[in-house]
């Protein structure tokens, strides 16, 4: 027996960094606002605090924050030929539940993307050619610019007072920040993080290289800094739990420390945790929603009528719930029909591994999520990709975020995996070795994409979300070409002995990579080939705003954090001066 | 004044930073605060609650060849490592918490992961079980064997060489190891890395959690004694002026 509600101005579905966001400025702006999490209400205290929370074993290992993969998962498959699979443990990516989403294990990394990320399918065809791009990828332009973000990755940084250092304030190169970023109306609200040791090794190699090292623009904060909302954050003490973790300093830009207290506080918003949403209700033509339907933490089931849906879940559970309430025509690889599941793009993620002597002391565990120095070099369109056979790039940097000993052990190549000789291994380059990361794009594919698998459920009875993907060869090749570089620079810092491990395929659940997961609800300027408009509307139910990573066509070079919050707040402007003064479509199909 | 409320209690402290716990709670609930909370230093006793007598001789032969005392630290047993899977195979863990359970079963491709329906538990005493047979039916047990012959039965698992009673070696073997470091690294309130001896070998500082002064000094070691889950005495609580607790 479901038990109808009384109807609200809106529902927010998802109450992560997104949600946290919208409902804060829709309850300002007036609007009864529902928010629906599914996870658990949690705050710094007492849920994050010390020493508790710095355990290893019940977070970065058991996933105590993490999405539960019992009663939630997905199939997976590399190929379409297959048959799609369970994921019985999510390893590889980790949504997270409960209030404050993702945000809260997040590491901190706040990027933007560059100008020709967003359109870089007209990009690629102007720099190099028409035939050049590989057909059997699906690479398209977004339908905003940078130049439409700009001013909203601003608020976004301020909102989280991002510590980093300007390359480019309205074009005029700034010395120690990234040449290559795309210009910015003013410097970051807070300076860099301290440099870390492996951060100063990599620096000197990478200037001695040519290369423009800049420290890492991360949201655990410098100093104490007091955002526009008014809450005070604390300065990062590098303690080295961090991803996975949540922060008890007040250090980490979560919604926890930068809008969460602002939201509870309005009476015209209510949140409801524990609550599973079922399904977008629509009207009989399907023209409109009407609100939706969850199931609480008790297993009761309400319709909460509401004029305007907005579903800000995790990227991948965006696109699940427009298959479940079918909201836009599914995506068929065969006939490339359809949109909604297609453009799904991921991470493309390697390791250099740069062993030192005894006396070069690491000290890995004294880190922040995002302290960490980087270069640009080698990202996006940064470099002549005319020779290459392949587009998109990677940063290359010293990012490492921790020392925490059951993930890491490292030990070069060739190194026995047990017994007393790796014991003796783990012991002599524990605190010598020095990770680089390479974060690197990932194209979408016509292969690649999601839909719902026809024989696996949830615990609610709802079919899970398939995903096919494996690794475009363009993304192999540009894996390898970069990790190739950062071997280099590896080798440049002083290291004994370096070890690349470029992305090598098949894709695989079973390995920690990255929980960039990217598309299936793409924005665009076409229906055909879009979800949503360049304001995230939909294009099939105008009331109905889907805002994610979901969105991206395609991902960049850099972790998508920045860019979802420029979104978040450049649909946030649409609805709150064009849509709620006159609902409807935003953009004519 | 019986209870610290939120209110009182966020008026009270203003902008300090940090107080002790306890202060947060009742008198009668700080009173069963024990005053000698257990240490990492009092090892756990070797009980065995999951395993039975005949596991426990080839699981304590096997994490000891999997990571061996030697002079710069303990091995599995002497760390307690044993008592770790003991404990978490015996627990929700091994009850397959957060594993998604539902048939059908198919093999799969190795990029699609685990997709056995064995639980953790039903894993261990399934492969064990098996294991246990095949040394009755050689007329010998595993550990009365030398290391080396040891080492090679082990390789022999890992190489995915035998069907343990519906559960390839491979996997049985990669889910021990896994399970033997997470035992030899982890916080020793689970049991293992007994007197944290592990994390003194490699000069890992536990739970330890402030490094802000120490960041900036390059190439300088750490000398401090690690820290436990365990030893926090103080139980500090980091509060916020302006944001509320949700005590």
């Amino acid at each position: 027996m479901t038990q109808r509600l009384k109807e609200v101005d809106a529902v927010v579905i998802g109450m992560g960094m997104v949600g946290s966001i919208v409902a804060k400025e829709l309850a300002a702006a007036g609007l009864h606002v529902v928010g629906l999490e599914r996870g658990q209400a949690r705050f710094t205290v007492p849920e994050f605090q010390s020493p508790a929370i710095h355990d290893e074993l019940r977070f970065s290992v058991r996933k105590a924050l993490m999405q539960d993969s019992a009663r939630e998962t997905l199939t997976f498959r590399n190929q379409g030929s297959q048959t799609a699979l369970p994921i019985r443990r999510l390893e590889s990516f980790l949504p997270g539940t409960g209030l404050g989403g993702s945000m809260v294990h997040w590491n901190g990394q706040t990027y933007r993307f560059q100008a020709s990320d967003f359109q870089m399918a007209t990009h690629v065809r102007e720099r190099y050619g028409r035939n050049f791009l590989d057909p059997s990828l699906a690479v398209q332009d977004w339908g905003v610019t940078y130049d439409d973000l700009e001013p909203h990755y601003d608020r976004f940084e301020y909102l989280l007072g991002t510590s980093g250092k300007a390359g480019n304030i309205r074009g005029r190169i700034q010395a120690g920040g990234d040449p290559h970023e795309a210009p910015r109306a003013r410097d970051y609200p807070t300076p860099p993080q301290k440099e870390l040791f492996q951060g100063a090794l990599f620096r000197k190699a990478a200037s001695n290289l040519g290369y423009h090292p800049f420290p890492q623009p991360s949201s655990n904060l410098s100093r104490p800094y007091t955002n526009p909302e008014g809450i005070k954050l604390n300065a990062c003490v590098f303690c080295g739990f961090c991803e996975r973790y949540a922060c008890e300093h007040y250090a980490k830009s979560t919604p926890q420390t930068i809008i969460l207290p602002v939201l509870l506080a309005n009476p015209r918003f209510e949140l409801r945790t524990g609550c599973q949403v079922q399904r977008i209700n629509l009207d009989s033509v399907r023209k409109q929603a009407t609100g939706v339907t969850y199931v609480d933490a008790a297993g009761r089931e309400f319709e909460q009528p509401a004029a305007l849906v907005i579903t800000s879940a995790f990227a991948l559970n965006n696109v699940r719930l427009l298959l479940l309430s079918g909201i836009g025509a599914p995506y068929d690889p065969e006939t490339g029909q359809g949109v909604v599941g297609r453009n799904y793009s991921y991470q493309t993620t390697s390791s250099v591994a740069a062993f030192f002597d005894q006396d070069t002391v690491i000290n890995p565990f004294m880190a922040s999520g995002a302290s960490g120095t980087v270069i640009n070099d080698f990202a996006a369109d940064n470099f002549d990709h005319g020779s290459l056979g392949f587009i998109g790039g990677a940063y290359v940097g010293a990012v490492n975020s921790h020392g925490r000993p059951i993930e890491y052990q490292p030990v070069p190549p060739g190194t026995a995996a047990w017994g007393k000789s790796w014991k003796q291994a783990v012991v002599k380059h524990y605190n010598h070795t020095v990770r680089l990361s390479i974060h690197g794009s990932s194209v979408s594919r016509r292969q690649n994409y999601l839909d719902l698998d026809p024989t696996y459920r949830d615990a609610w009875g709802q079919p899970l979300l398939r995903m096919t993907f494996d690794f475009p060869e363009n993304d192999l090749k540009m894996s390898a070409h970069i990790t190739a570089k950062a071997v280099e620079i590896g080798k440049a810092m002083g290291a004994r002995e370096v070890a690349g491990y470029a992305r090598k395929g098949p894709y695989t659940v079973t390995q920690y990579q990255s929980t960039h997961n990217t598309g299936g609800a793409v924005m665009g300027d076409n229906p055909h080939t879009s979800v949503v408009n360049r304001y995230l509307q939909s294009w099939d139910v105008p009331n109905v705003f889907v805002i994610g990573a979901s969105a991206f066509p395609q991902n960049a070079s850099w972790n998508p954090t920045g860019t979802l919050g420029s979104l978040t707040y450049w649909t946030i402007d649409a609805l709150k001066d064009k849509y709620l003064k006159n609902p409807g479509r935003l953009v004519s199909a | 004044m019986d209870k610290v409320t939120r209110r009182s209690f966020v008026t009270t402290v203003g902008a300090a930073s940090v107080v002790p716990a306890v202060a947060l709670l009742s008198p009668a609930a700080q009173a069963a605060v024990p005053a000698n909370a257990p240490t990492a230093s009092q090892p756990a006793k070797s009980t065995y609650l999951f395993f039975n007598a005949e596991e426990v001789l080839f699981i304590e032969a096997a994490c000891e060849r999997l990571i061996p005392a030697d002079e710069a630290g303990p091995g599995a047993i002497g760390a307690g490592v044993c008592n770790f899977l003991d404990r978490q195979l015996g627990g929700a863990w091994g009850a397959g918490e957060r594993l998604y359970r539902s048939g059908p079963w198919a093999a799969g491709t190795p990029s699609q992961g685990y997709q056995l329906p064995f639980t953790p538990a039903e894993l261990f005493h399934t492969a064990l079980r098996a294991i246990h047979r095949d040394f009755e039916a050689r007329g010998s047990a595993f550990h009365d064997l030398p290391g080396e012959a040891q080492d090679a039965y082990l390789k022999s698992l890992e190489s995915g060489a035998h069907d343990l009673d519906g559960v390839p070696s491979a996997v049985f073997f990669e889910a021990l190891l896994k399970a033997t470091v997470e035992g030899y690294f982890s916080d020793p309130v689970y049991g293992g890395n007994r007197d944290m001896a592990a994390w003194r070998m490699i000069g890992f500082p536990g739970a330890y959690a402030d490094y802000f002064e120490a960041v900036d000094r390059h190439g300088v070691k750490f000398e401090r004694e690690p820290l436990s889950l365990a030893e926090d005495a103080q139980h500090h609580i980091h509060v916020h002026p302006d944001i509320p607790a949700n005590l």
